[in-house]
């Protein structure tokens, strides 16, 4: 049962505290509390400061090359055979990725509050490389966490951090994944704490990162939904994003939230299959919990434990996902679904065949559920599949999987 | 009176300090967790923290990770260090322990079903390290209806309002975080560490444990000097890691490190 949105409900979330209904919150050591609450102070006064906002405007226009086009996506429409796809194309953006957008608001936020060491953690490397690039530009002293079996699977990207002046920290302990990059990144955090600000990556860990991440994104739905009534005359019928913390779905959702024409489909990474037990989807097959700062749907064992995760992309290769999401779910207002990886493969194939557009495989994951979803709508009707980042980075994955040496 | 005031009571009237020692349940086994709880009291120690292992323990440098991740290995979970409790209490029925945990497998267990199996077992108190007072509204009330204390961290970081605060939401004591890091990182600047201790007891009646950094005699005394007791971690935990292929030796080991930690806290002139 979908419950209606309005804009009052939407603007009491998160409330005070940094909840999303029974979701989201500040689940932190004390050490780092003070740091979090001046954090929050801080940002509340620079979201009402039009210098701020001035200042993030101008470099996403001219630093990322915002708006990012809608791109009708006119020969996938007729071979998919249903509605019209529409690609909101943030892979167009320097660095190839929505991650941009969220670090140079981050680091704006970091230059005002005066600290000069940033750290971040990362999974596929996208996160980190968007960090790392602000911090070329700032001169700021970046160090990157990233589980060592992500620094296998993305060489490329640990190479352009590195390139940028990043230290890149490589995590061996638990899952050697985003989580255990993470749980690094906190730890250093705390240790540091009077110096450094911590870019987190996505809509997740303590209040007010899940909101602060989600205005700095939200400009990808903002965009989406001028684009849409300027290009097609009209809202679109559904939206298409990947989920992994679910920062560039969060993004193209919220601004929509309220318009109930608009369906939103957030895709999970559904790994071997749900059945199997090895994927990468809480919110499909998980329960709430508490993890790196929030209460959220996490894949955890009956005693507590978080579980290990399974995807062919390691941007989505998290146990957990953003706190807004969760109550996004339990509202009923965002469906959420997932594919496998294998589908997730073959919309990667789908649309640099048929488009020329080579999506990462976190967006594959959204390229493959619109298709589908598309496939089963009329020819008038219109879905926006969110490409949130280039396929680049993945060309080594994809040749591995072909059995081709690069 | 909780077991643990009247312990930190009992002490404070003899002027002595308490010796607090933690472990990781489970480490290096579920079988050797209560012999290893006995060696602890009979070593002279006064209340017994036990770490419920965690998969994502944030707050913990490498040897109490790595500690977590030997007993998870053996199969140790929540509900099973709750009947190690229980079967310490079968001979021990003075020593108060205290439960240090992330919260996630204490909301998985469902905080009713722990609060009641806590209490049945016959522990004394709950920290959990990443919910902070403001976030423990479900939890503290079920925990004090049973007689449980909550104990909450302070840090260097935290303001005089929130100390206030905090103390108003703990019982028993409260758990001073001496460094800015994780568990068995820097070592400490004992000056400093006073300087706040003494602050914080002049803004709470409670008293005052000192944890991190704490890996010796000499550094037990320092600190023993201006708390009301000093809670050692990852030195212990390392010890126990040291002599995992060797259980015969672990209890002498074991007494080693604590023993001259005890006389030292005895020998500190009475306030």
């Amino acid at each position: 049962m979908s419950t209606k949105l309005t804009e009052d409900m939407l603007k009491a979330m998160p409330d005070s505290r940094g909840h999303f209904g029974a979701y989201g919150g500040r689940f932190v050591s004390e050490t780092l509390m003070g740091t979090m609450l001046e954090l929050e102070q801080q940002y509340l006064k620079l979201k009402a400061d039009p210098d701020f906002q001035a200042q993030f405007d101008y470099d996403l226009a001219h630093y990322v090359g915002r708006p990012s086009p809608l791109y009708f996506a006119e020969r996938l429409s007729r071979e998919t055979g249903g509605a019209q796809i529409w690609l909101k194309r943030e892979d167009l953006n320097h660095t190839g990725a929505h991650k941009v957008n969220n670090t140079i608001g981050q680091a704006l936020l970091a230059s005002f509050l005066g600290k000069k060491r940033i750290i971040a953690e990362t999974g596929a490397g996208q996160h980190g490389v968007a960090t790392a690039t602000v911090c070329a530009r700032l001169g700021l002293e970046c160090h990157i966490y990233m589980g060592a079996d992500d620094i296998k699977r993305q060489t490329l990207n640990v190479y352009r951090m590195k390139l940028l002046g990043a230290t890149v920290h490589s995590v061996e302990s638990g899952s050697r994944t985003l989580k255990d990059a993470m749980n690094e990144a906190m730890r250093d955090w705390v240790t540091n704490v009077d110096d450094t600000f911590y870019i987190i990556g996505t809509v997740a860990g303590p209040h007010p990162y899940p909101m602060l991440v989600r205005d700095f994104q939200a400009v990808i739905g903002r965009e989406a939904r001028a684009q849409s009534l300027e290009q097609a005359g009209k809202l679109p019928d559904a939206l298409v994003a990947c989920v992994g913390g679910g920062s560039n779905a969060i993004g193209l959702f919220h601004p929509f939230l309220t318009d109930e024409s608009v369906a939103m489909y957030g895709v999970e990474a559904g790994g071997h299959g749900i059945d199997t037990g090895e994927h990468a989807a809480p919110l499909a097959a998980g329960r709430p919990g508490v993890l790196h700062g929030n209460r959220t749907y996490l894949m955890s064992d009956e005693s507590g434990q978080i579980s290990a995760t399974h995807s062919v992309s390691a941007g989505l290769d998290y146990p957990g996902v953003g706190p807004e999401h969760s109550w996004l779910k339990d509202l009923g207002r965002v469906h959420y679904v997932s594919v496998t990886d294998d589908e997730a493969l073959a919309g990667f194939r789908t649309l640099t065949s048929v488009e020329g557009i080579m999506p990462a495989l976190e967006s594959a994951h959204a390229v493959a559920y619109g298709v589908k979803l598309a496939a089963g709508m009329d020819a008038e009707q219109m879905v926006v599949v969110n490409v949130s980042g280039r396929g680049d980075k993945d060309i080594h994955t994809i040749a591995q999987l072909d059995g081709i040496e690069i | 009176m909780s077991r643990i005031e009247g312990v930190l009571t009992a002490l404070k009237q003899q002027g002595k300090k308490a010796l607090i020692p933690f472990i990781t349940a489970g480490d290096p086994h579920p079988d050797q967790t209560v012999d290893i709880m006995h060696t602890l009291v009979d070593a002279g120690c006064d209340i017994i923290e036990l770490g419920i292992p965690f998969s994502d323990p944030m707050a913990d440098g490498p040897v109490i990770q790595l500690a977590s991740e030997r007993a998870l290995e053996h199969g140790t979970t929540l509900k099973r260090v709750i009947e190690m409790v229980k079967t310490f209490r079968e001979s021990n029925s003075t020593t108060p322990v205290v439960f240090m945990s992330y919260l996630n497998p204490i909301e998985t267990m469902g905080f009713e079903a722990f609060a009641d199996a806590a209490a049945d077992a016959g522990l004394d108190g709950v920290l959990i390290v990443d919910l902070p007072p403001e976030e423990a509204g479900d939890v503290s009330p079920l925990l004090a209806a049973r007689q449980l204390d909550s104990i909450f961290l302070l840090a260097p970081t935290t303001s005089d309002e929130r100390i206030r605060a905090i103390s108003t939401h703990s019982s028993g004591y409260v758990y001073y975080v001496s460094i800015k890091g994780v568990t068995g990182s820097a070592s400490i600047n004992v000056d400093e560490v006073a300087d706040k201790v003494r602050h914080i007891q002049e803004l709470t009646a409670l008293p005052v444990g000192v944890g991190f950094g704490i890996r010796d005699a000499k550094t037990a005394a320092a600190v023993g000097q201006v708390s009301d007791g000093v809670i050692v971690g990852s030195v212990l935990v390392d010890t126990i890691a040291r002599n995992q292929t060797q259980p015969d030796q672990l209890k002498a080991a074991l007494q080693g490190l604590l023993s001259p930690m005890r006389e030292a806290l005895d020998a500190l002139p009475a306030e």
